[in-house]
């Protein structure tokens, strides 16, 4: 009896919910757009000065804005904040003029100067009362050349530079110096990261985590309110997963679409792929074992810093005819068609071709492993000899997998009598290993910051970053020439003059090989074909203020809601039944 | 009794000083650096010692451990190095999607896996039998991921039944009081979001109760095998009882300890599960949340997470030896 009242009970429960469900229904009134985008992780913080990851990224840059910002697709600057700006003779102070008006998220007031120092000052300044906030990262390599920021009018700021450097406005459109609220670092400390305050098209509304983030429009947008009232992060790990929410219209658009899935989405009417060449490149470094010690802390390589031998270095690579052989030896167009599944492209200098200064007269060296054995047998190895290839033990963008183009390499290089032994480590020690110059030959890559030439060439390349265990350029060769291209077009304002200094530094890479390089990757978003307005942006950062979404056709509560009804409805009318 | 659950919680205190200390040790001893993790590829020397300094990470291992401990006893497992927030906080945030996910499964695990297993037994060697046994054998080698890839396609994709992923279909709104959605949604009588949540939780813990139902069922079998073949059976056959009320009144009770004892262990192993599953089927649980602070070295996370569920599965083995008791009255702790 005591069952059958429970039976009973729970059957009345069930049914005021179904019916509360069923009277819910709104009647036909104005739906806000919400636009659901299928992320593969979870932002790890949200303040844009203190995370360097993508996830991150891709909600903060819809929240936050910069002094300046990218020219729709291209890595150009345009004002944003600033509206305009100057460069004193000495080219070492850039003087801004900020936009006036604009307001801070939440009812946080107007940004000022106050802000944008604010937002400078508390990375570099280790006495500033929140720098003990954050770990500030970015800041050490991308923006040292600052010395200091400087309020000089309620809307004008000045920065100070150390040295001149034309990269640095480029730098300015990064998420690192985004403007963010000074008060509301006040009210939040250290826990700003959970609730960011910036100027962007987004405010901030909810974060559960490893579930969604979400955003909505903000009213008082100095460009104009947002077509898209909501717009939330949803976390989909799984490609698969992710490709399916996108099938069935559960989320608007994916990144990072696995390049197995890149047919189904072209090949479905109801959705459309956007993809460009990303900011990247993948590369194997060549020890050459010529790495210096910066001992008077310059940031050069100067007389006498030599370091001594560097524990990988490996002494066939001196020889530049060994390390020709070696890219010669490399089919680049077969790993790119197998395994990179053709989202790719084969690289031939050392920085991606959607950056201005890229030479398309290079030709680079093509896969002919004839001329790799003549040229090993120039060199006196006949024979070949061993070595051991290092490959990283993570995917990234521009080794997707690693393992797999590792193996492919030493195929290649077994061809032609190379006998290359794997070798890989966990990736933390991977890479201070390799900055360290432990490695005779290891697969290493980039993804740009910036935008600009500079990012790649000078980070990764250039003699003045062999520093031996902090090393950007582990293939630890010293070439004054290309050193000195770089430091010229640095000091260089003047954009079609920095280009051509550029293309060169490159030709010069290219023919040093020090690098091999293998792959450009690219980045592949999807989208349902309703959603429209997407600029897809080579530095792989999301904007979604100028997105619309076509209106579509309301659906049907479905099947499967009908499907759980009749299960728990009969399951209970079973349970009473049967007592 | 009580004697026994005293000795059993003086115990339960040494063992989670030898976890913690474990742990501890472990998770140095492993290659790698949080340090590098957190700043980024290239980030310069100066950055990496003032975080390794800011976490203590250059401290001889002992004055680390005694900084974390201290913290711990007074309830603070600190914060997480990847995340900032607090690891309490953490947990407690995933807890209930992985509590809800598990004990779903395990509930339809047990149900299933339970009448399957007696049928079977009551039928021995026959059609049936082979059949729950061959799908017992298929259940247990099916890798969750595959199985949750081919769920989603077919009743997500395919058939349009169940949503993708997730918990809640973006724009259903629910007030959320224990986390555990399908609950809150009956507390609250939301019955939009009771519909929601219950449909998002079908197909996923349809995928993680495979496992633990295949092992269930062949567990049930075996143990009822073996009562049946009692003599009390064969007398209460003889007196005429019907098969029914010997299987289900007679049977089943004395079959039961085995099988409760394989439950309890499964609720453990859904844990490993539930990596898995929580990744495919995109939740926000606990088993994809240690995976990710593993990877990234978070230390203070895969610490705090450890002690936190040494607690649990020693207090949850704990109340399965009390349960024995009432299950069989033959059983006496002194």
């Amino acid at each position: 009896m005591k069952t059958k009242v429970k039976a009973i009970a729970a059957i009345v429960i069930l049914a005021a919910l179904l019916a509360g469900c069923i009277g819910q229904k709104p009647d036909k009134e104005v739906k806000p757009v919400i636009f659901i985008f299928g992320s593969s992780g979870d932002a790890v913080r949200l303040d844009p000065a203190d995370v360097t990851d993508g996830e991150s990224l891709q909600r903060m840059d819809n929240i936050h804005e910069g002094l300046v910002r990218y020219k729709g697709s291209t890595t150009q600057i345009e004002a944003c904040l600033a509206e305009d700006w100057t460069v004193s003779t000495d080219k070492l102070t850039i003087t801004f003029n900020l936009r006036q008006g604009v307001q801070f998220h939440h009812g946080y007031g107007e940004m000022t100067a106050d802000d944008v120092v604010f937002s400078f000052e508390r990375q570099y300044n280790a006495d500033h009362w929140y720098h003990a906030n954050g770990e500030w990262a970015y800041w050490g390599y991308m923006f040292s050349d600052i010395d200091y920021v400087e309020k000089l009018g309620t809307y004008e700021v000045a920065i100070h530079l150390k040295r001149p450097n034309a990269s640095i406005m480029t730098s300015l459109a990064m998420f690192t110096v985004s403007i963010v609220s000074e008060q509301a670092a006040q009210d939040y400390g250290e826990d700003y990261f959970a609730n960011p305050v910036g100027t962007g098209p987004f405010e901030f509304v909810e974060w559960v985590r490893d579930d969604h983030i979400t955003l909505k429009a903000f009213d008082d947008y100095w460009e104009g309110r947002a077509q898209i009232d909501e717009l939330i992060f949803k976390v989909i790990p799984d490609p698969s997963a992710r490709l399916m929410a996108l099938q069935t219209e559960e989320v608007h658009g994916i990144e990072h679409v696995d390049p197995q899935h890149i047919e189904i989405i072209k090949n479905d009417p109801k959705l459309q792929l956007i993809s460009q060449a990303g900011m990247n490149v993948g590369y194997v470094a060549l020890n050459c074992g010529e790495g210096y010690e910066d001992a008077n802390g310059n940031g050069k390589w100067d007389e006498g810093e030599e370091a001594g031998p560097l524990p990988g270095a490996f002494e066939p690579f001196q020889d530049i005819r060994v390390r020709r052989a070696i890219a010669h030896a490399i089919n680049k167009p077969a790993i790119v068609r197998n395994l990179y599944q053709g989202a790719a492209s084969v690289a031939v200098q050392g920085m991606p071709p959607s950056l201005f200064g890229y030479n398309t007269a290079i030709a680079g060296y093509e896969y002919d492993p004839e001329r790799a054995k003549q040229l090993l047998a120039d060199a006196g190895y006949p024979d070949g000899f061993d070595v051991t290839f290092w490959h990283m033990p993570v995917s990234r963008p521009y080794f997707p997998v690693p393992t797999e183009i590792a193996e492919a390499i030493q195929a290649d290089l077994a061809a032609v009598g190379i006998t290359a032994t794997l070798f890989t480590e966990d990736w933390g020690t991977y890479l201070q290993d390799t900055e360290a110059g432990k490695h005779n030959m290891a697969m290493l890559g980039w993804t740009g910051d910036n935008g600009d030439p500079d990012n790649f060439l000078n980070v990764l390349y250039s003699q003045d970053k062999a520093t031996v265990g902090t090393a950007g350029n582990i293939g630890f060769k010293k070439n004054p020439e290309f050193q000195e291209l770089c430091d010229k077009a640095l000091a260089t304002y003047d954009q079609a003059e920095r280009a051509s200094l550029y293309k060169e530094a490159n030709a010069v890479l290219v023919d040093q090989c020090s690098h091999v390089f293998i792959a450009h990757s690219d980045q592949n978003l999807g989208f349902l074909a309703t959603v429209h307005g997407y600029l897809i942006h080579p530095t792989s950062r999301k904007f979604f203020y100028p997105v619309w979404v076509e209106e579509e056709e309301e659906g049907g509560e479905g099947l499967g809601t009908l499907l759980v009804s009749i299960l728990v409805f009969g399951g209970i009318a079973l349970y009473a039944k049967r007592k | 009794m009580k004697e026994y659950i005293l000795k059993r919680l003086v115990m339960l205190v040494v063992v989670l000083f030898g976890v913690s200390v474990i742990t501890f040790v472990l998770v140095r001893a492993a290659p790698g650096d949080p340090a590098v993790h957190l700043a980024g590829e290239h980030a310069t020397a100066e950055v990496l010692e003032r975080i390794r300094e800011k976490y203590h990470l250059n401290d001889p291992i002992y004055v680390q451990y005694l900084i974390w401990i201290q913290m711990a006893l007074q309830g603070d497992l600190g914060r997480s190095i990847e995340s900032h927030e607090f690891v309490t906080t953490e947990i407690l945030d995933r807890l209930p999607t992985t509590l809800e996910l598990s004990l779903v499964a395990i509930i339809i695990a047990s149900i299933f896996g339970v009448i399957a297993g007696i049928i079977s037994a009551v039928r021995q060697y026959s059609a049936v039998d082979y059949s729950v046994m061959f799908g017992a054998l298929f259940g247990v080698s099916m890798p969750v991921f595959w199985l949750g890839l081919m769920l989603l396609f077919i009743f997500g994709v395919k058939l349009g039944l169940f949503p993708i992923g997730g918990r809640l279909t973006a724009g259903v709104y629910l007030e959320k009081i224990t986390g555990m959605y399908v609950l809150d949604s009956i507390i609250t009588l939301n019955g939009e979001a009771f519909i929601d949540s219950v449909k998002h939780l079908v197909l996923p813990s349809i995928a993680l109760a495979t496992i633990p139902m295949a092992t269930i069922a062949r567990m049930t079998r075996s143990s009822m095998l073996e009562i049946l073949r009692q003599d009390y059976i064969r007398t209460e056959r003889a007196k005429g009882l019907s098969e029914r009320v010997v299987v289900f009144k007679h049977a089943i009770k004395n079959a039961l300890i085995p099988i409760v004892t394989v439950i309890g262990m499964n609720i453990g192993l859904l844990m490993g599960g539930a990596v898995l599953t929580e990744t495919i089927f995109a939740l926000p649980g606990l088993g994809k949340y240690i995976a990710d602070a593993i990877l990234a070295y978070d230390y203070p996370v895969i610490q705090g997470f450890t002690l936190f569920f040494a607690t649990a599965f020693v207090v949850i083995n704990l109340m399965t030896d009390i349960i024995y008791v009432y299950i069989d009255p033959r059983i006496r702790y002194g």
